[in-house]
């Protein structure tokens, strides 16, 4: 009986991780598609605007409409995250819920301002002189960018929990402030909101390298092309640059994290680099090493300490395999990333156009899945990492969980509708992208003619 | 006022708030449910899109406001509440899901069939949201969720007569202040049959939630009794007249044709109900705990209520914006779906 009861536990458990994992993995693609999305639109409207050129008009209108749909399946996938935190982990919340209350206060206002600012800006694009209706659209980059960075800093509170003093399960004193501002906060932030804006950017280009795959090279796919490209190919080197940032972070804070990361199992000095490799009975085998090349990229020293896994109890050590490979995807794609970014860039440089070459097209059409697959490995990376605890050192995740049975019903509801909701996302999103004609706004009347698309 | 009653009330104005303008927005789609078919409800349909289309989501983030809070100001209630609601509170969160993808997916749909899945599933989706989140609200008054973690019975919390009750009133309460508001901007979009409808639907609805709310006074006289003394003869007694009187006086309003003023005395009626709940059952949040007990320490609170004082700076004009532009006449306004 009591083995049955633990049984139905664990499957909880695991019920629980899988439906947040899946909620919150579906949200963060949307999310940052809301984060990165309006400012490239912003861009494409402001140079319509000034240049009067009809491509750049018609591919703000779109992308518009577009991010409707996105904003709309955004903020209701995002309340059910806000559900699921006490739904699922009420054992964090009803403890370290006034800890981590602040960056979601402000957050709650930096989204509110976002969904105001989307309603006049969607819904009053032919009530408006344009510039007016271009200055309604520059609260939601920026409330955008500010949520983003409000809801990272509670998640990295959770991966470097400070600004608080428990006594026996109780809060008894807290530093909002502080432990709003931790110091995992300030790298993971950014990393994200670079993040948001490379997955928009190859996203939105990659829809155009297929149409010109396709055949259809005129000049509205090219620009449909060039301009979330080129704002990917710009964050891009910046993101690799803070992702080192990143990792230094993470060495400073949550070494068995980093050895998870790394495949390290042994607190050592000269520590190599580790690339694929497979954890079989707690050793990574069959791994490329570069000497020194962890001690070197952690820590700007050959000979520096790595610290091991072995440091702490088997039951406090994540998932090595998922961990590893996670990172390595994440770093692999990020670089290759980087190469299709200094391939625009040179091309561009050279004979101020798109690489001519049918592999440029081909890559870019890759890229928006890349960027995505990326993003998603990164995630999982700092999350899975943090396991078993929930909040790293303090709270594991089996205390935070409800204990309450049936859980994985739950899962089970929750994934059909998450299939259903993504059929119907992307069913939709193909649509509006052949819709003809696009409803314009009066004051551009001339794009209703426009008869290539 | 001490900062825990200051954070309680702000919590309490931003349920109001979602109850007023979200609560509407799900009225609609119960309007939208009972339009009829395909051709005859094409008008009313188009209608409430129109009314809703540019506001539901700024209305919705009041939600979220109010779980934020929760969690921020009252952690243990919070944990508390999810956990042991977990089943009524799961269904609301698919319904959120499912009523807010469909609304947009419908409004960017040319296609009947797919106007028709989509539409469907707002409509569903609009009077079941409410049905749950009013059945947690019940079990909450009822005092059916006591304090730990998933202490309270997982079905019995929900599935009770005031449960039932307040679900009730909350499916009734959302679409009679939809009509009353709907009424109003059929008016001004000039459609004298869809006024015509709406006044009286709101007129019927009205009387329902009118006897419903009766009923639910009766139930709760037995369910919870304590809090039924405080509501008919305690500190919530002068709410409970508000909401009364105004309710009545929207009857006469409507009936006048008076739709602007009726906006008001609705969207009071329902406020008297929710503050008169309030009011009766403070300081106690669950069985045994009361807000002085729950309230998070005043370091957070201070640092949360300054935040939200200054966003309300940010928020507030937005906010009188966004309504402003869109409950101007609309002479030049175009459908984005013409067929």
């Amino acid at each position: 009986m009591i083995i049955h009861v633990v049984d139905a536990a664990v499957a909880d458990l695991g019920a629980a991780r899988m439906q947040m994992a899946l909620s919150l993995g579906w949200h963060i693609v949307v999310a940052c598609l809301g984060v990165g999305m309006p400012a490239i639109t912003l861009l494409a409207e402001w140079r319509g605007h000034r240049t009067g050129d009809v491509h750049y008009r018609l591919l703000a209108r779109r992308w518009a409409r577009a991010m409707g749909v996105l904003f709309a399946v955004g903020a209701v996938s995002g309340t059910i995250l806000s559900f699921e935190m006490g739904l699922l982990w009420p054992g964090l919340m009803g403890v370290y819920g006034e800890v981590i209350g602040l960056p979601f206060s402000l957050e709650g206002i930096a989204f509110f301002i976002e969904a105001i600012f989307l309603g006049i800006y969607l819904y009053a694009w032919d009530r408006m002189p344009p510039t007016a209706h271009l200055l309604s659209g520059i609260p939601i980059v920026l409330a955008g960018v500010a949520s983003a960075f409000f809801v990272v800093c509670a998640n990295a509170w959770m991966q470097q929990p400070v600004g608080f003093r428990a006594e026996k399960g109780r809060i008894v004193a807290v530093d909002p402030w502080a432990a709003m501002f931790n110091p995992s906060a300030p790298a993971m932030t950014v990393h994200m909101i670079l993040a948001a804006f490379m997955v928009a950017g190859f996203l939105m280009a990659s829809v155009y390298a297929v149409a010109m795959l396709r055949g259809r090279r005129d000049r509205y796919h090219r620009l449909g092309l060039l301009l979330p490209m080129t704002v990917a190919a710009i964050v891009t080197p910046v993101q690799i640059g803070v992702g080192d940032w990143a990792a230094h972070t993470v060495a400073d804070n949550q070494p068995i994290k980093l050895a998870a990361m790394e495949g390290v199992f042994e607190t050592a000095r000269g520590v190599p680099l580790h690339l694929g490799g497979i954890e079989i009975d707690g050793e990574l085998r069959y791994a490329l090493e570069i000497p020194y090349g962890l001690s070197l990229l952690a820590h700007w020293d050959p000979n520096a300490e790595i610290r091991g896994l072995n440091e702490v109890p088997p039951a406090d050590r994540p998932p090595v395999n998922v961990v590893h490979w996670a990172f390595q995807i994440m770093v692999g794609l990020g670089l290759a990333l980087l190469v299709l970014a200094v391939w625009l860039a040179l091309s561009w440089k050279r004979r101020r156009d798109l690489p001519s070459s049918p592999w440029f097209l081909r890559a870019t059409a890759w890229s928006g899945v890349a960027a995505v697959v990326a993003l998603e490995a990164g995630w999982i990376v700092t999350e899975v990492g943090r396991q078993p605890w929930i909040v790293y050192r303090v709270m594991r995740t089996s205390e935070a969980v409800n204990p309450a049975p049936g859980l994985v019903y739950g899962f089970v509801l929750v994934t059909a509708v998450y299939v259903a909701l993504t059929v119907a996302t992307v069913y939709v999103l193909r649509r509006l992208a052949r819709d003809v004609p696009v409803p314009i706004a009066p004051q551009e009347r001339d794009v209703t003619d426009y008869k290539v698309v | 006022m001490p900062l825990p009653e200051i954070m309680l009330a702000v919590l309490w104005v931003g349920l109001t708030a979602y109850v007023l303008f979200g609560g509407a927005d799900f009225g609609g789609g119960i309007w939208d449910l009972l339009a009829g078919g395909a051709a005859k409800g094409r008008r009313q349909r188009a209608l409430v899109e129109h009314s809703i289309g540019p506001v539901w989501e700024a209305n919705h983030v009041w939600l979220i406001f109010v779980i934020v809070l929760m969690w921020t100001g009252i952690p243990s209630v919070f944990a508390a509440i999810a956990s042991t609601l977990y089943i009524p509170l799961t269904l609301a969160a698919l319904g959120i899901i499912a009523r807010g993808a469909a609304f947009a997916f419908r409004k960017v749909s040319t296609e009947l069939w797919q106007q028709r899945l989509f539409g469907a599933t707002f409509a569903f989706s609009s009077v079941a949201t409410p049905f749950f989140l009013g059945t947690a609200a019940g079990a909450i008054a009822s005092g059916r969720v006591p304090p730990g973690i998933a202490k309270g019975d997982l079905v019995g919390s929900w599935v009770n007569p005031t449960s039932l009750a307040a679900g009730a009133l909350a499916v009734g309460t959302a679409a009679y202040l939809a009509a009353v508001y709907l009424t109003r901007d059929a008016q001004r979009a000039g459609d004298a049959d869809l006024v015509h409808a709406f006044r009286r639907r709101a007129l019927g609805c009205g009387a329902v939630v009118g006897v419903l709310s009766a009923a639910g006074l009766l139930v709760l006289r037995a369910d919870a009794p304590a809090l039924f003394a405080e509501i008919t003869s305690g500190r919530a007694l002068p709410l409970l007249v508000l909401s009364v009187v105004a309710g009545l006086a929207s009857l006469v309003l409507l009936w006048r044709r008076a739709y602007l003023a009726v906006r008001v005395t609705a969207a009071l009626a329902v406020t008297g109900l929710l503050w008169g709940w309030g009011v009766g059952q403070y300081p106690s949040l669950l069985p045994g705990v009361s807000l002085a007990d729950a309230a998070a320490t005043d370091a957070v609170l201070a640092a949360s209520l300054g935040s939200l004082a200054v966003g309300a700076v940010l928020l507030l004009p937005s906010l009188w914006w966004l309504y402003a532009t869109f409950q101007r006449d609309r002479v030049a306004a175009r459908s984005d779906r013409e067929p």
